[in-house]
């Protein structure tokens, strides 16, 4: 333990808590940290193989959950992509160039970070729902919305709208123009300089707000369950069916399905991390 | 008329990511949550607030609220304290513990509400230590503040660490110069410069336990007037209307 020992650099003794203190934050921090985060970690995981890896595997395997698994991935194979258009051509928008209310749209972008996710799902229900606003017309056309999975999906690009957005909206502005400028001068057409100038720089930041949009996507439960009528095998995605699963006492499925998002989730933060490092180096570089 | 008056920009595409921007952002924002407005004001003023202030509703508020400040308070202090040693300490595991701050974000509500309502309810891994001692926590409001607790963190954390990191170590050192012990630097100087970031964090870590749903609803025990959150009456009310009108 000589590293806790060390007063970090550029700093003398004079200017860091006495080394009991230091240990003793260190020591609270990190059994609050423990009992706050790792435990329930640890929780999920040791749940699941409880019972061993066979009845994982099982609960895994059983069609209602493969068939919630696809409606998930489905979801997020619509919502991430639309949002990650929106989100490139809002911060090409808000960031290289000058317009009055700017700040107002980037807090209308924000907006849905700070509605309630059960809102989330009831404001798609009051507009397509049977008493909602085009309800009755859509369903005299026969056209199923809330409640079925274009609500779903509805309700997920609702909740992980601003995600790439607000990734990029700073980092570019960070960037600068002059680089697509010098571009434009020599002669490259505008989505040239898109693509081969614009795009290599804000890489790392369109990575790092896709994987937050996505594990948003794969694991939104207050907005969906608003929209989904939770039918087993058909509008139910794997956050809703890890509900249903708890909810019948069938605790070994339910953390086992449950394990795939916290793996999910893993992953996020393992990619996060690497991609807040290397945003950070390219703002140091510039 | 324009509204927008030509820039000396040489940049391409702004009148077509402008427009699609808001365009998209009406769409699947503005008039979704236009109408939630439209149907509040649908009511007359009268219903409204009887609506707002039913027993059971203001019950809620109650649960919701409450579990959300004291939630906060324990964020607000434990937040800034892992803040202040991921910045300034040294210790093994740092980097991996400052990656598992944003457990709670990254982590589906729905997953750390079963984990945790396992975790404390009376058998569980926790919750077997503290039964005998005669403090219950799942299925009770101290559940909720619990949960709310564990989503809140990082809020409070990634609003602190940035600040922390910002501190310039000559206002310290100048402290220390004018005769200040670390007590009183701490107190005095470090303090009221962190003071509204911690604010900060605390509305938003706030906001978000009151919308808070799905990590709340497994172990909140949901009885009406105790230990029942205010989003959950609105899916219980929103179930019922749905079933009124069915069909």
């Amino acid at each position: 333990m000589s590293a806790l020992n060390k007063p970090i650099s550029n700093r003398d003794r004079s200017q860091t808590e006495p080394a009991f203190v230091r240990r003793l934050l260190i020591a609270i921090a990190l059994v609050f940290l423990t009992l706050f985060l790792a435990l329930p970690l640890g929780a999920v995981f040791s749940q699941a193989f409880e019972k061993g890896l066979t009845v994982y595997l099982d609960a895994i395997r059983e069609p209602d959950t493969l068939s919630s698994i696809k409606l998930t991935l489905i979801t997020a194979a619509v919502c991430v992509p639309l949002n990650l258009f929106f989100g490139v051509t809002a911060a090409w928008a808000i960031a290289k160039f000058c317009f009055p209310r700017k700040n107002l749209l980037i807090t209308l972008i924000d907006l849905p970070f700070s509605v309630s996710p059960v809102i989330s799902g009831l404001i798609y229900v009051l507009i397509f729902g049977l008493q909602g606003w085009i309800g009755p017309w859509l369903q005299e056309h026969d056209i199923r919305i809330v409640f079925a999975v274009p609500g779903i999906i509805l309700a997920t690009i609702f909740v992980t709208f601003p995600f790439v957005a607000r990734e990029l909206i700073p980092l570019m502005e960070a960037q600068g123009k002059e680089e697509e400028e010098a571009a434009l001068v020599l002669g490259a057409t505008g989505l040239q300089t898109f693509f081969i100038v614009t795009l290599p720089n804000i890489k790392w930041g369109i990575i790092y707000g896709v994987i937050l949009c996505n594990g948003r996507a794969m694991g939104d439960f207050g907005a969906v369950s608003v929209v989904s009528r939770h039918i087993r095998g058909m509008t139910n995605t794997v956050p809703l069916h890890v509900e249903i699963l708890y909810n019948e006492y069938n605790y070994t499925a339910a953390f086992a399905v449950a394990s795939l998002l916290a793996f999910l989730a893993l992953i996020t933060l393992a990619v996060k991390s690497v991609a807040e490092w290397k945003v950070r180096q390219e703002l140091e570089n510039q | 008329m324009r509204f927008f008056k030509r820039q000396n920009n040489v940049l391409p595409g702004f009148g077509p990511t402008l427009g699609f921007t808001i365009f998209y952002l009406s769409l699947i924002v503005l008039i979704p949550l236009s109408a939630l407005v439209f149907r509040t004001a649908g009511l007359t003023w009268g219903k409204f607030i009887s609506t707002v202030t039913a027993p059971r509703v203001m019950a809620s508020y109650k649960v919701t609220f409450g579990a959300a400040i004291i939630a906060e308070v324990i964020n607000a202090i434990f937040g800034v304290l892992v803040a202040w040693v991921l910045v300034r300490y040294r210790f093994p595991g740092r980097r991996i513990i400052d990656a598992l701050v944003d457990l709670p974000f990254a982590l589906p509500t729905a997953v750390a509400g079963i984990t945790l309502a396992t975790i404390y309810s009376p058998n569980g891994w926790a919750g077997r230590y503290l039964e005998p001692l005669g403090i219950k926590v799942a299925f009770t409001p101290l559940g909720i503040v619990l949960a709310t607790t564990f989503i809140g963190l990082p809020f409070v954390v990634r609003t602190v660490q940035p600040v922390i990191e910002e501190i310039e170590v000559e206002l310290e050192e100048a402290a220390t110069c004018l005769g200040a012990n670390r007590w009183q630097t701490l107190k005095l100087v470090i303090f009221p410069m962190l003071l509204p970031s911690i604010l900060t964090g605390f509305a938003l870590s706030f906001a978000r336990g009151v919308g808070e749903y799905g990590s709340l609803i497994f172990i909140a025990g949901n009885m009406p007037m105790v230990s029942e959150i205010t989003p959950l009456l609105v899916i219980n009310l929103l179930q019922k209307w749905s079933r009124r009108y069915a069909e």
